[in-house]
């Protein structure tokens, strides 16, 4: 049974409130805590390291799968293996996501690789949220590493959310898609008080007609560090578009590093990076709609990440 | 009523202190339809800016129904019913226009009742509702919005800083005719910032500022056949169709 903590960050980072309707895996502190296989969608459990593999059977479409992971045990570390084999022309939702909550003293710590292996023709939208929370002197700390192969014409979606409370995050993503694939990733991250996090995307486009539009949204507050790193590689004749947007505030500390590489003549690749403070008229603006100062600034974070 | 009395403002320039505001007077009355006219440079905006807060005037008092407001914030004026239709409207990255009527009007609008707003400056609202406030709207349209906003909030001051400015022949002929309703609900006082003659048109007084001082005011009747030809009134329409901007 979950406890009233490990439900809560349930629903903070997949939006639950029971359990899902679907194929699912609840994972709480280092153990399944309920999981559910559909005809379509199989999960099973590693036999030699920790995690799951979660076969979705060709032709698969309108069904989702749901895999979050709750930790409210300080000091507990784990490294969790999910590998995702997504058959060919599927169309499915997969909501990921972890939530830490950490009272105690010990650091808490969830590494988790992610694994996509897309078929053909398949269309997979991938939700993934973030969040820390707990008094504790504790650290939470989440790393995650997400690859992802993309076969011929499918397409994967990503939105990828860390809005809160967690103290230490490298973010990893490595894509590479074959003929007609593309990629489209919203990536949102704020970080607050003496947070840090590194974000970096490398994407290979590597088949006739791939393309990839990668767009990473931060708001860096207090003492905070952000780190992006946003690389398309064009090895085929394709389009890559990377967008890197933040809004500074406080004594942060952002570096966006962007980076394309061409190796066709006809490989497109464009790349934007801002960095900048609210600007005063967005504030003043909503102040004449009777917001306070710091209304208005929440507001515009809000929208900002939304 | 908004009672401005003596009020001056100046900014510190490389050249030394420049006043912009020189020791101007003038009061609104209930549901009254005020145009502020002349020269570019003269001090409007600065004006529509020290009565909604944005500035604060080195020396006078401003005085909304009775209360002295002049060190209250722009918050606080907003609260007590003054409203502000930028110039430029300000533009914002993932905030939408629904999101913009909302705080506007300080309540969870639904969807229809955000419709009417939009609809009551033309534009078909469920093609704008959810669109985000950035530069994927035009000027025009930006405009619309922003005047949107203040009908949305129906505070017993609005003021408009040159609500046809950067905007298009088309959208300038229907904005008359947002003011033309708005005036006709009198509901309460519009201060309008422009040297359009078809604004001035409207209005019930007319005030000119030139050179950071009340070079005339009086009603709309006594004060505009002196300014037709002049730049504190200048026909928009003529000057759209000779190819010009507004």
């Amino acid at each position: 049974m979950l406890d009233e903590i490990q439900k809560r960050l349930l629903k903070e980072v997949a939006d639950l409130d029971k359990l899902p309707v679907g194929a699912f895996n609840i994972r709480a502190n280092g153990k399944a805590e309920a999981r559910n296989s559909t005809a379509h969608i199989e999960i099973t459990p590693k036999t030699d390291v920790s995690g799951i593999d979660i076969r979705i059977k060709p032709g698969t479409k309108n069904e989702s799968v749901h895999i979050p992971v709750v930790m409210n045990q300080s000091g507990l570390k784990e490294m969790v293996y999910n590998d995702f084999y997504v058959g060919e022309d599927c169309d499915v939702v997969i909501v990921a996501g972890c939530g830490i909550d950490n009272c105690g003293g010990k650091d808490s710590e969830h590494d988790g690789i992610h694994r996509f292996y897309v078929g053909k023709n398949s269309k997979v939208k991938y939700i993934e949220k973030h969040f820390g929370s707990g008094t504790g002197k504790g650290k939470r700390i989440l790393n995650p590493g997400t690859e992802v192969y993309l076969d011929e014409n499918s397409v994967m979606e990503m939105e990828m959310t860390q809005i809160k409370g967690v103290d230490d995050t490298v973010r990893t993503t490595k894509a590479e898609l074959k003929e007609g694939a593309r990629l489209v990733v919203r990536e949102r991250l704020m970080t607050h008080g003496d947070q840090n996090a590194d974000s970096s995307y490398a994407v290979s486009l590597n088949g006739k007609k791939s393309s990839a539009d990668v767009v990473s949204r931060g708001v860096a507050r207090d003492r905070s560090r952000q780190k992006l790193e946003l690389k398309i590689t064009g090895n085929a004749p394709c389009s890559g578009h990377t967008e890197c947007d933040s809004i500074i505030m406080d004594d942060a500390k952002i570096l966006a590093v962007p980076s394309l590489e061409a190796n066709d003549l006809d490989a497109a690749l464009v790349h934007e990076a801002a960095i900048g403070k609210i600007a005063g008229d967005q504030i003043i603006k909503l102040m004449t709609l009777g917001l306070t100062e710091e209304e208005a600034e929440e507001q515009i974070i809000s929208g900002f990440l939304k | 009523m908004l009672e401005l009395k003596n009020v001056s403002f100046g900014v510190n320039t490389e050249e030394g202190e420049k006043e912009i505001i020189r020791d101007v007077s003038m009061t609104v009355e209930d549901n009254q339809f005020l145009v502020i006219t002349g020269p570019n440079g003269g001090g409007k905006s600065t004006l529509a800016r020290l009565i909604v807060g944005i500035e604060k005037p080195d020396s006078g008092k401003i005085l909304f129904n009775g209360e002295d407001i002049t060190d209250r914030s722009v918050t606080e004026r907003a609260r007590m019913g003054i409203s502000f239709a930028f110039q430029q409207p300000v533009k914002f990255k993932g905030i939408q226009v629904i999101d913009l009527l909302r705080i506007a009007s300080g309540k969870q609008l639904t969807v229809s009742e955000a419709c009417e707003y939009l609809s009551e400056v033309g534009l078909c609202a469920r093609d704008y509702i959810e669109r985000e406030v950035n530069s994927s709207l035009s000027g025009g349209e930006m405009k619309r919005i922003e005047i949107a906003t203040v009908i949305a909030r129906d505070t017993k001051l609005s003021v408009f800083d040159e609500p046809e400015a950067g905007i298009d022949l088309w959208s300038f002929k229907n904005l008359i005719q947002v003011f033309v309703r708005m005036q006709s609900r009198n509901k309460g006082s519009i201060i309008i910032i422009s040297h359009q003659e078809r604004i001035l048109n409207i209005a019930d007084k007319i005030v000119v500022i030139n050179s950071g001082r009340v070079e005339k005011s009086g009603p709309k009747d006594e004060i505009l056949p002196s300014l037709l030809g002049t730049s504190s009134a200048v026909n928009a329409c003529q000057q759209l169709e000779r190819g010009g901007s507004i």
